[in-house]
Order: C-alpha cells, then sequence, then structure tokens
C-alpha cells in the first residue's frame, strides 16, 4: 500500500478524491435538505455537455463543465425562485443539453480521434487526474466551503423553512441561486473523479444516509463528511489493492455509498416508530402514556 | 422533400419513432402530473446498466433492460414513499445500476456497441422486426395506460382523496412506474436513453403549459411528440451525419421555452378573469339571487382546480 502512494498519480487521486468527497459532501446536506437530488444531476450532466464542447474546441474539459453548469445554474435559478417543484424546467434544460453534448460528441468522433474521451468524462477517470486539476480542485473548493460557512445561517432557514426565512427578511432567491452556482461548480469538480453518472453517489449518498442517523445540523455535516472520505478512500484503496482484477474506482464508490445508505434507511425505518414515542407531545401531552393518565394542558388549566 | 422517403430504413425509423412517441407522450403526461421527471431521467440509464450485464452474460440485453428497470422501479416505489425522500432514493438506486453497469462494461473485454448505442440510441438503422416489435409493445402499453386512466388520473391530481375513495393509491403508484419501466425497455433499443427521455418529458411539460383538460393535453402531447420525431428524423437524414436525439431535443427545447416564458400570460389572464367574475358576482350582495351565487361557487371550485 505505501509504496503505491509514491507514485503521483496515486497521490493525485487520493488528493483530489479527499478535498471532492470533503466539499460534496457538505453541500449534499443542502442538496438532500432542499429535496434538490434532480438538480445535482441535472448539473453534472450537463457538464458532460460542457466536457464535450471544450474537446471539439481544444479547451480544458474542466473549463467547458465550469462554464456550462455556472450557465445552466444561473438559468435554474432565473426559472424559479425555488427549484423544489421545478422538476420538469430541470428536465428541459437537462434534456437540452445532453442533445447538445451526443452533438458535440459526433463532430468530436468525426473530426476529431475518437469519442473514448467523452466516455471517460461519463465514467470519470479519477487515475489520469493532473497536479493542476489537484490544484483547481483545490482552489474552487475551499471557495465553496468558505461561501457555504459565510451563508451557513441563513441557507439552513432557507431550506428548512422558505416562507418563513422569506417573512423574517432573508433573501431567499438569492440565496438558492447563489446556492445552484455553487452546486454547478462542485458537480464540474466532481465529475473529474468519479464521472457523470456517478455524482450523486458523492452528493447525495453521504448526506442522506447521515440524516437518517441524526437530526441535529451540525452532527449531520460531520458525519456526512466522514462517510464521503470512507467511500472514497475506501473505493480507492479496494480498486488499487483488493483485487488484482483491476475494477473500476467509480463501482466500488457507488456500491459503498447505496449499501449504507440502504442500510440506514432500513435502521432509521425500524427505529422510527420507538423515538416518535419518546419525544414530548407538541401540545405537552406525552403519548406513551397510559389512556387513564392523559392529560391535555387546556384541560387542567380549566 | 419526400424522395427519402423510399428507403426502408427511413420508414422503418419513422414508423419505430412514432409509436415510441405516442407511448411516450401518454406516459410523459402522468409522469409530470405525478412529479416523477426524475424518474423518467433515471430509468432509461438503469436500463442501460442492464443491458451491460446482459451483454457480459452473453444473452439478450432486453432481459437485462426489464431486470434493472423493473427492479429499480419497485424499489424506487418502497424506499420513496415519502414524497421528500423519493429523489434521494432515485438518485442512490440510480447511481446503483450505473456503478454495476461501469463494473459490467470494465469486466466485459472490448468496446460493447450495443451497449454504447442503447445510451445514445441508433432509431436510424433498425430492422424491420425491431420496429414490429416496437409497434406491438406500444399498443399494448397504451391499451394498459387506458385501463388504468380514471383510477390513475385521480390518484395523481388528489391522492389523498383517491385514497379515502378506495383508489388503491400505492399500488397504482408501483403499477404506474413498473408500467414506465416497460416502455423504457422496449423503447430505449430503439431511440436510446437521452432520446427516451426527451420524448417523456418535452412534449407532456409543452402539452401542460397550452391546455388545462387532461384529455386536451395528451392528445396535444401525442402531436408534438410525433411532429417532433418526424421533424427529427428527416432533418437527421439530411444533414448526413447529426444525430437525430439532437435535433428532437432541439426541437422540444425550442418549442417549449417561449411556451413556458409565455403562459404566465395566459394562465394568470384565466385565473384573473375567474377572479374578476367573482367580484362581480360578490359586490352587489343585496340583489345577489340563488343562480348567481350558485354560478360564483362554482367559478370557486373550477380556480381551486386550476391552482392544483
Amino acid at each position: 500500500m505505501l509504496e503505491l502512494m509514491q507514485h503521483e498519480f496515486v497521490q493525485n487521486a487520493f488528493l483530489a478524491g479527499t478535498i471532492v468527497a470533503i466539499v460534496t459532501a457538505v453541500m449534499g446536506y443542502f442538496v438532500v435538505m432542499r429535496a434538490q437530488a434532480f438538480a445535482g444531476e441535472a448539473l453534472a450532466d450537463i457538464g458532460f455537455a460542457g466536457a464535450t464542447g471544450a474537446a471539439v474546441l481544444g479547451v480544458s474539459s474542466l473549463v467547458g463543465m465550469f462554464f456550462m453548469t455556472l450557465l445552466a445554474a444561473l438559468g435554474m435559478g432565473a426559472l424559479g425562485e425555488r427549484v423544489r417543484g421545478r422538476d420538469v424546467e430541470i428536465g428541459m434544460v437537462l434534456s437540452f443539453a445532453l442533445g447538445l453534448g451526443v452533438l458535440f460528441l459526433t463532430i468530436y468522433a468525426q473530426f476529431g480521434s475518437n469519442a473514448a474521451e467523452g466516455v471517460g468524462v461519463l465514467f470519470g477517470s479519477i487515475l489520469s487526474v493532473t497536479r493542476s486539476d489537484v490544484l483547481i480542485t483545490l482552489g474552487s473548493g475551499l471557495v465553496t466551503l468558505l461561501l457555504l460557512a459565510f451563508m451557513f445561517r441563513p441557507l439552513l432557514f432557507a431550506s428548512i423553512d422558505p416562507e418563513v426565512a422569506q417573512a423574517r427578511g432573508v433573501p431567499v432567491r438569492l440565496l438558492s441561486i447563489v446556492f445552484l452556482m455553487l452546486l454547478g461548480v462542485t458537480t464540474a469538480e466532481t465529475v473529474l473523479v468519479v464521472g457523470v453518472l456517478l455524482v450523486l453517489a458523492l452528493l447525495i449518498a453521504p448526506a442522506a444516509t447521515a440524516m437518517h442517523m441524526t437530526h441535529r445540523p451540525l452532527t449531520s455535516i460531520t458525519l456526512s463528511v466522514a462517510l464521503g472520505l470512507l467511500f472514497t478512500w475506501g473505493g480507492l484503496m479496494l480498486a488499487f489493492v483488493g483485487t488484482g482484477r483491476n475494477l473500476p474506482v467509480s463501482f466500488y464508490i457507488s456500491a459503498l455509498a447505496a449499501i449504507s445508505y440502504f442500510v440506514s434507511v432500513t435502521i432509521g425505518r425500524m427505529r422510527s416508530p420507538r423515538r416518535h414515542r419518546d419525544l414530548p407531545h407538541p401540545c405537552g401531552e406525552h403519548i406513551a402514556l397510559p389512556d387513564g393518565q392523559r392529560q391535555s394542558p387546556v384541560q387542567s388549566e380549566v | 422533400m419526400f424522395d427519402i422517403l423510399q428507403y426502408s430504413f427511413i420508414q422503418n425509423a419513422l414508423l419505430a419513432g412514432i409509436c415510441v412517441a405516442v407511448v411516450a407522450a401518454v406516459a410523459g403526461y402522468f409522469m409530470i402530473v405525478r412529479g416523477l421527471t426524475f424518474a423518467g431521467h433515471a430509468l432509461p440509464n438503469i436500463g442501460f446498466a442492464g443491458a451491460a450485464g446482459a451483454v457480459l452474460l452473453g444473452i439478450d440485453p432486453v432481459f437485462g433492460l426489464f431486470a434493472f428497470t423493473i427492479g429499480a422501479a419497485i424499489g424506487i416505489s418502497i424506499l420513496g414513499e415519502r414524497l421528500n425522500e423519493r429523489d434521494t432514493a432515485i438518485g442512490v438506486i440510480m447511481t446503483l445500476a450505473l456503478g454495476l453497469g461501469i463494473l459490467f462494461l470494465s469486466l466485459y473485454a472490448g468496446f460493447a456497441q450495443q451497449v454504447y448505442s442503447i445510451l445514445f440510441g441508433q432509431i436510424v438503422g433498425i430492422s424491420r422486426t425491431n420496429m414490429l416489435i416496437t409497434a406491438i409493445a406500444s399498443i399494448l402499453t397504451l391499451a394498459l395506460l387506458l385501463v388504468l386512466f380514471r383510477p390513475l388520473l385521480f390518484s395523481s391530481f388528489d391522492p389523498e382523496v383517491a385514497e379515502a375513495r378506495g383508489v388503491p393509491v400505492r399500488l397504482l403508484a408501483m403499477v404506474f412506474l413498473v408500467l414506465i419501466a416497460i416502455t423504457v425497455s422496449l423503447a430505449v433499443q430503439v431511440v436510446g436513453a437521452l432520446l427516451m427521455f426527451t420524448l417523456l418529458v418535452g412534449p407532456a411539460a409543452t402539452a401542460i403549459r397550452i391546455v388545462q383538460r387532461p384529455l386536451w393535453a395528451i392528445i396535444l402531447a401525442i402531436a408534438l411528440g410525433v411532429s417532433y420525431t418526424c421533424l427529427g428524423i428527416f432533418l437527421a437524414a439530411y444533414s448526413v451525419y447529426l444525430p437525430v436525439s439532437f435535433f428532437i431535443a432541439t426541437l422540444s427545447f425550442g418549442v417549449y421555452l417561449p411556451v413556458r416564458l409565455l403562459s404566465p400570460l395566459w394562465i394568470g389572464r384565466r385565473a384573473r378573469k375567474s377572479a374578476r367574475s367573482i367580484q362581480v358576482d360578490a359586490l352587489p350582495v343585496s340583489q345577489v339571487n340563488e343562480q348567481e351565487q350558485s354560478n360564483s361557487v362554482e367559478t370557486i371550485g373550477r380556480i381551486q382546480e386550476t391552482s392544483h
């Protein structure tokens, strides 16, 4: 294992994987809270159009992805103040972007060398990440985390209860647009590591698993980061040393993520009734009390 | 213009495309009304993974497509019972399927052309037999949708009331997703995952913005889907090497965007008109007779319907 770390491509893979796992886990908490999984998936696929377009133009695929995802995030934000319930608009933008991606891929395959690079964007190629990719990922990841920390409280408020937040003067719409743009940048980074098709494995699964285990925001985010790192490092190590057969990293990451999500849902469903019973009822009435002792506060006041 | 119709591969592509467009428009209407757009995107991709597995095992891709899409449809309806959990469940199931797909592809030595064509489509180039299979499957799916039409519509628009009236809402949700899975499995081999999603979402999304009555919206969606498909195939045939899916996606977005941006004009006006008629009815309180009262009650009912 340790000899492997001396290779530069292995170092790059671990560095980029670590940065992406942390950023996506924190972003993912808000994505799950705001029910924007589809927006994340759409932005990743739009990144595919950006990457293939960049290949046609001959510029770096990361530049193409950043450009297209930011543009699409602005468009989605402008179409509706809340992306929740905007599935149809997202779907239409997504289908158009995919059409463009196929067009670019066809042009690239006709005039360029082959379509293998475009397919690489779909499935991810963490082992071909370069040192400059790592630096770009680090820079944009730090900016994303700083901005998130800066708007943490208003964003949390606006995600949990947008109507009340708006009434209290929180700029809900602006927050929504900024959040979508951050999501665009994050998905573009993630595509580098796991590919377009598996962005949701890192974006949704750690946060959703964490949120099934605990309800406190900060604990959830910490747990989500830990799970994201576990999936990424686990996936990389399994791919490098686990088997001699050289199976793809993306498969291990998505399998670890899905298994942990299914387990957390099952545990959550088995556990939730008992936890409900332990909580005091909002009316001050304890549900677990036997019928004879049940008293509502209204009656006792009278 | 019509001389390319003589080629049999264009005829096959047109006929198969029209069949898929009709079924996709009807299924897509219910999909949008039920808020399942993400599932419409995920199921074709999940099917791609199933096809990769079937190719690895050396069996016909259609078995892999069925196994994966129907399995995923059942999984989504079990895990995603609560509305705010559904997108997450779809996302995780889709990534698991795609991860398996990547695994299968990497285990399969060589470039699985059959599998990549499921991702991007190969509508120009399908055989007469495939066209006939697609046509028969489309008619069967349409018949099933017609049988389920009324309970499906009821439970899509008002699940609580439908459940109270004894409609098996949960079972219906699962049956509907399985039906979409079957449609996707049969059609995705012909049109590809991308075009499948476009044909499911594009026509229905545009039609819902133009007319409000379910039946008219479905008919308009069918008309739009069929015309996108025919135009797209013609344009692709004339441009020689550009893909059909690009033309259909662009046409569908090009029609949707102005409709989406301008639709507040007529949707808003309809609501305002009804609102004004309530005010007119409500103002001269002393002169209101029973006839007018019942009118205003009807208008309020209609507004409540549209706001849902």
